[in-house]
């Protein structure tokens, strides 16, 4: 696991092991959240993964109505929306994910700061998995 | 983030001209532009030899995927007889137009060019909407942001809940920005919706009776805006009145070297503080409810400029929603974070208020081709600081100007000052 690139390929085959990876600077310790090759904060380009945690709030919101195509596909669509919003992970990082365990029908009934939990979904893409990131409310 | 002084060179705007917005299926992006070129050239007081332009730098996002053209500014060039010039694509999505003419003031402040050509241009309507929805989406991050499902409206309406769940704003505070964008682009025969809200609702009415339907009635504008019919939700709390529409247009500049602005007319517009900065995709934004490159966009610009958040009189802002232009105005120092949707509410940014916002109607009653609005927000100012906006125009002088335009998620913002002397 320490030898994979930090690239979105590794970030992609560790969420199809329902892992959320970030990389901590071996240097400074900053955490980064996308992976990155160098630290952004003191640029040093000595990363390592590190596991995030798996709980989190949520930051922000919408229920989509007018999805992007690969939603529409899924099923969703003006009578049938989603909701995607912004996680705040416990290490204080924020990630964007698919919103699970709520009524995307009534948005305003979805609270700000609700505790969640990871759940990677898996998307069937032409026969291949596509693993696709999200949180549950609690 | 090192801030720039003042410029080395002086940059003055001498001509400022646009297409009509609105859909134009039969037009190409090089045929839009040309008809901005000559509008330009129309603007211009004293006229001008199109041989005295010595580069192009042109605002486009995506005519790759919107029109099947890539490499698109030497085909603009050549559009406009301006072959073999030095012509330039600037792409930074929504901010394109912006970034266009930061290149152009760069250009001319360090002495290389004396009278450069700005465009902006996109041509949109040929695609349906879901495939609109999926081109602009690749204005995000692709990998880390619009995977999770995000649309564009989307990422807005996600800041517009962090913004409501903070302040306390409701979703109806942001039809005021709506009313306020329709009564100015009334008044703008360019607009895409060159027509009121009232206009709107009639239109809808007698489109219902001509098809033997029942007529739909409303109270009023609110009434309207609150009919899930009318104006159904695109992402909560977006409904689609807060979005602006997909837009065919195109709008070009010229600007010279301030010591030969009045070679080409007596009342040039100076442009005299430019600012720009870059974010990461929203999850990692600091503050979910604004936009930090808009902060420090404004910031750069005002110090090169040497002039406050409260000297601006005017303003065209990027307003791709509702909730975005409420955002920008804090962002921009005019008002406190938080404040904002009660300014609009209190009718402070209207046409005839103390600070007036997009006179022009704005991206969302103007319409927003996007390569084109950044510049589009420019022939306004031009227009307003000129006094040649007709209906619309702003009374009193204009002295101070500006312009702001947000790419992206965020990503980039393009801050610029204009100065009437």
């Amino acid at each position: 696991m320490q030898n994979l690139p930090f690239t979105y390929a590794s970030f992609a085959t560790f969420l199809a092991q329902k892992k959320l990876m970030g990389a901590r600077c071996q240097a400074c310790g900053t955490l980064s959240l996308p992976p990155r090759a160098i630290c952004p904060n003191c640029h040093a380009d000595r990363m390592e993964w590190v596991e995030m945690p798996e709980r989190g709030t949520l930051a922000a919101f919408t229920s989509i109505y007018v999805g992007q195509s690969a939603l529409l596909a899924e099923g969703y669509d003006r009578s049938n929306p989603y909701c995607a919003g912004i996680v705040e992970l416990e290490n204080g990082l924020r990630v964007s994910a698919r919103i699970l365990g709520v009524d995307p029908r009534n948005p305003a009934g979805i609270r700000i700061g609700s505790p969640m939990i990871l759940e990677i979904l898996d998307r069937k893409v032409e026969g291949d998995s596509l693993p696709i990131l999200a949180f549950r409310v609690l | 983030m090192r801030i720039a002084g003042p410029l080395s060179r002086g940059v003055a705007l001498v001509g400022a001209g646009m297409s009509p917005f609105g859909v134009f299926r039969q037009k190409t992006n090089r045929d839009l532009f040309a008809e901005a070129y000559l509008d330009m050239g129309r603007s211009i007081d004293r006229g001008f030899d199109p041989a005295e332009i010595e580069t192009l730098y042109v605002g486009n996002f995506s005519s790759d995927r919107f029109e099947g053209q890539g490499h698109l500014a030497p085909i603009l060039a050549d559009a406009v007889g301006l072959v073999p010039l030095p012509a330039t694509r600037v792409e930074d999505a929504c901010a394109s137009g912006g970034a266009a003419i930061r290149q152009a003031v760069m250009a001319i402040a360090s002495g290389m060019h004396d009278v450069v050509l700005v465009g902006g241009v996109e041509q949109m309507t040929r695609l349906t909407t879901l495939q609109v929805t999926d081109v602009l989406s690749t204005a995000g991050d692709m990998l880390y942001e619009m995977g999770s499902g995000f649309t564009f409206p989307g990422i807005f309406a996600a800041m517009a809940t962090a913004y409501m769940h903070r302040y306390g704003m409701k979703p109806e505070h942001l039809f005021q920005v709506a009313l306020k964008s329709h009564a100015n682009g009334a008044l703008n025969p360019k607009a895409q919706f060159n027509l009121s809200l009232r206009d709107w609702m009639a239109a809808r009415a007698a489109a219902a009776r001509q098809k033997d339907l029942p007529a739909p009635t409303w109270n009023d504008e609110l009434d309207f805006l609150r009919d899930e019919t009318a104006n159904p939700t695109i992402a909560w709390p977006l409904r689609l009145f807060d979005c602006a529409p997909i837009t065919d247009g195109a709008a070009c500049l010229l600007l010279v070297t301030a010591g030969r602005a009045r070679e080409f007319t007596d009342d040039p517009i100076y442009i005299i503080g430019s600012g720009q900065a870059s974010d990461h995709a929203l999850a990692g934004h600091a503050d979910l409810a604004g936009l930090r490159a808009a902060r420090l966009a404004a910031q750069s610009a005002y110090q090169m400029a040497g002039v406050a958040a409260s000297d601006i009189r005017l303003a065209e802002v990027h307003d791709c929603f509702t909730i975005a232009e409420i955002i920008a105005t804090e962002d921009l120092g005019f008002f406190p974070p938080g404040s904002g949707y009660r300014m609009v509410e209190d009718g402070v940014t209207n046409r005839d208020g103390p600070r007036p916002v997009n006179t022009s109607g704005g991206l969302k009653a103007k319409g927003h081709p996007v390569g084109a609005s950044g510049i589009a927000q420019v022939v306004e100012i031009w227009e307003q600081m000129r006094g040649e906006a007709g209906e619309r125009q702003v009374r009193g002088d204009l002295p101070l100007a500006l312009t702001h335009n947000v790419g992206g998620t965020g990503g980039t913002c393009v801050v610029h000052i204009y100065e009437r002397r």
